[in-house]
């Protein structure tokens, strides 16, 4: 038995709702020796959701733990079996509901990896602007919430606001401003808005100035450092047999970014670093976070150089609806266009797995499909669910007050979870 | 270090080249395979997760010495040093839904396989906490299997009259 494995075996407490509730505990005395079990959550404002952790105390220091999850189930896989490909984006875009464009992404490049189809350039680069800024929404929104957690109010507001303005671009080109549906087989729904390229400047040039704010608001500050430093520490072999993925792995020092080392879309075309940490604790998580949000605007700006001009779909009337100014004058167009809404395309027989790098991490989809319009299979790897495998390991000989901060490093979103 | 194909061949097992590199292995090799493949470089489990073949439309392309089962489980692995993803597939009968856990390899896989076992009843021999995961503790039936129908469970509310 590897170390890492003896430590997890140790950190993890197993025990079934059945169990816990046979035990016969007499809750007014806690003799020597003995411990706790109290559970955090569901219902805990800093547990991202609903999110539950059942937590073996010694007085204030946490012995092992276990997530219990399920709690926002939907069985999103199964609906997924039950709506056409060309639904399914939909669905999908649901499940993280911080970066719900980064969904959409990974499984449009599952059907279009079964479809055997070439994206256009435009495309391709849209996609990536899409999910660049949706990468920088979703930290804001973590550093707002991280920043609640460990009792900074003003990060909260700070956060929310710098998002509002990558929200409002979204709805602008999206027409909403979460659960999008943007990203379809094929490409994308529409072609950017009239004057996209100022409001992505407007972006670009005050979230920089914004985390200089935050840098000389929070980042040095005492009391913030001292919450985070040395909090939840997680080494690299730890993380890696754990499944642990995304900015949790890099800031153990593992420089693995889907982006960079297995490029998708146009990634390999842009500069950007790979952002890594030391010690792998929640404050070099909270770092490469905040770091990474500037290596996304520095791909933002070489998004906006780059833009290619063309098509933003790929033009084939069985994969993509045709132009609604087609549908007037062609019969052919009005049945394509009825065709696809109704019962879909078909998608030829096999199965893939592809991963991407979402902001919390390798984000994939293993599809089946049995050359009907539905995929036979529908599986998501959601991050989260495996990250949260590292938490046992990370609250082990920390004090109560802690886990909060350490949950909230993890930076887990339950609906992608539970799914 | 690289997967050797008398190494392959020791384990009975197939590999697919292709854009996506696929090796089928009979149910009895897996865990020797999932060691080897540890030893090659695959540190790191990507994804774990199972299909029910029970409704499936096309025609399984199967190696000729594996023979078509109701449930497979899929293996995505993933090595940081050679750069490479790796899919294992292994059939798994309907009868005896069960197979050996890889917890002892890869302690990530916990809650991997503790979601196949509670969407497809399928055990994992050796896993360490082999409970429901997603659905409740006390719930019956799997709920990916493709004979779970979608709308099997009519929805009702803690402490609601109930339909009328």
């Amino acid at each position: 038995m590897s170390k890492v494995e003896k430590d997890h075996r140790q950190s993890v407490l197993r025990l079934s709702e059945t169990q816990a509730n046979a035990l016969d505990i007499d809750e007014t005395i806690i003799g020597p020796g003995e411990t706790m079990i109290v559970n955090m959550g569901p219902q805990h404002p800093s547990t991202h959701g609903v999110l539950r952790v059942m937590l073996e105390l010694e007085g204030e220091k946490i012995l092992r733990s276990k997530p219990v999850i399920g709690y926002l189930h939907t069985g999103m896989e199964k609906t997924g079996e039950e709506l056409t490909f060309v639904q399914g984006a939909t669905n999908v875009t649901r499940m993280d509901y911080l970066s719900p464009l980064n969904n959409e992404l990974v499984y449009c490049l599952a059907v279009e990896t079964l479809l055997g189809v070439e994206l256009p350039p435009r495309a391709i680069w849209i996609r990536m602007l899409m999910s660049e800024l949706n990468r920088i929404s979703s930290h804001l929104m973590w550093l707002a919430t991280n920043g609640m957690d460990v009792g900074s109010t003003t990060m909260m507001i700070f956060g929310f606001r710098e998002r509002e303005l990558i929200l409002a671009f979204f709805e602008k080109t999206t027409g909403l401003r979460m659960n999008h549906n943007y990203i379809r087989p094929g490409g994308v729904a529409a072609d950017l808005p009239d004057g996209w390229e100022d409001d992505v400047e407007v972006i670009c040039d005050t979230i920089p100035v914004r985390l200089e704010e935050y840098d000389e608001f929070i980042t040095g500050q005492p009391i913030f450092r001292e919450r985070l430093t040395g909090v939840g520490t997680l080494a690299a072999e730890t993380a890696i047999e754990l499944g642990v993925t995304g900015p949790l792995l890099r800031a153990t020092g593992v420089p693995w970014d889907l982006r960079r080392t297995m490029p998708y879309l146009a990634y390999d075309q842009v500069e950007f670093d790979v952002v890594v940490g030391t010690v792998g604790d929640a404050f070099d998580r909270y770092a490469v976070r905040i770091n990474e949000i500037r290596e996304s605007v520095k791909i933002i700006r070489q998004i906006l150089e780059k833009m290619p001009k063309g098509d933003y779909r790929v033009q084939d009337p069985k994969i993509t609806p045709p132009p609604r100014a087609r549908i007037d004058e062609s019969m052919e167009a009005l049945i394509h266009h009825f065709k696809i809404f109704t019962e879909g395309f078909r998608v030829p027989e096999g199965e893939c797995y592809v991963a991407i790098e979402s902001p919390r991490g390798e984000l994939g989809c293993y599809m089946v499909s049995d050359g009907s319009a539905k995929p036979y299979r529908m599986h998501i790897r959601a991050p989260s669910f495996a990250n949260l495998q590292s938490l046992p390991a990370m609250l082990r000989d920390h004090f109560v007050a802690d886990a909060v901060a350490i949950i909230s490093s993890l930076d887990p979103v339950m609906g992608e979870v539970d799914r | 270090m690289s997967l050797e194909p008398s190494d392959l061949k020791a384990l009975n097992a197939y590999l697919k080249q292709g854009v996506q590199d696929v090796l089928f292995v009979p149910r009895e090799k897996y865990l020797a395979l999932m060691s080897k493949l540890y030893d090659v470089g695959f540190h790191f489990l990507s994804d774990l997760t199972a299909v029910d073949y029970l409704t499936y439309k096309g025609k399984r392309e199967l190696p000729a010495d594996i023979k078509a089962e109701r449930f497979e489980v899929v293996v995505n692995l993933l090595s940081h040093a050679l750069l490479k993803r790796i899919r294992v597939r292994v059939q798994v009968p309907e009868d005896l839904a069960e197979i050996d856990s890889i917890f002892s390899i890869f302690p990530s896989c916990e809650n991997f396989e503790r979601e196949v076992y509670d969407m497809f009843g399928i055990i994992f021999k050796g896993h360490p906490d082999l409970t429901r995961i997603l659905m409740p503790e006390d719930w019956v039936g799997h709920p990916l299997r493709k004979d779970y129908p979608v709308s099997r469970v009519p929805v009702h509310f803690k402490e609601s009259p109930g339909p009328l």
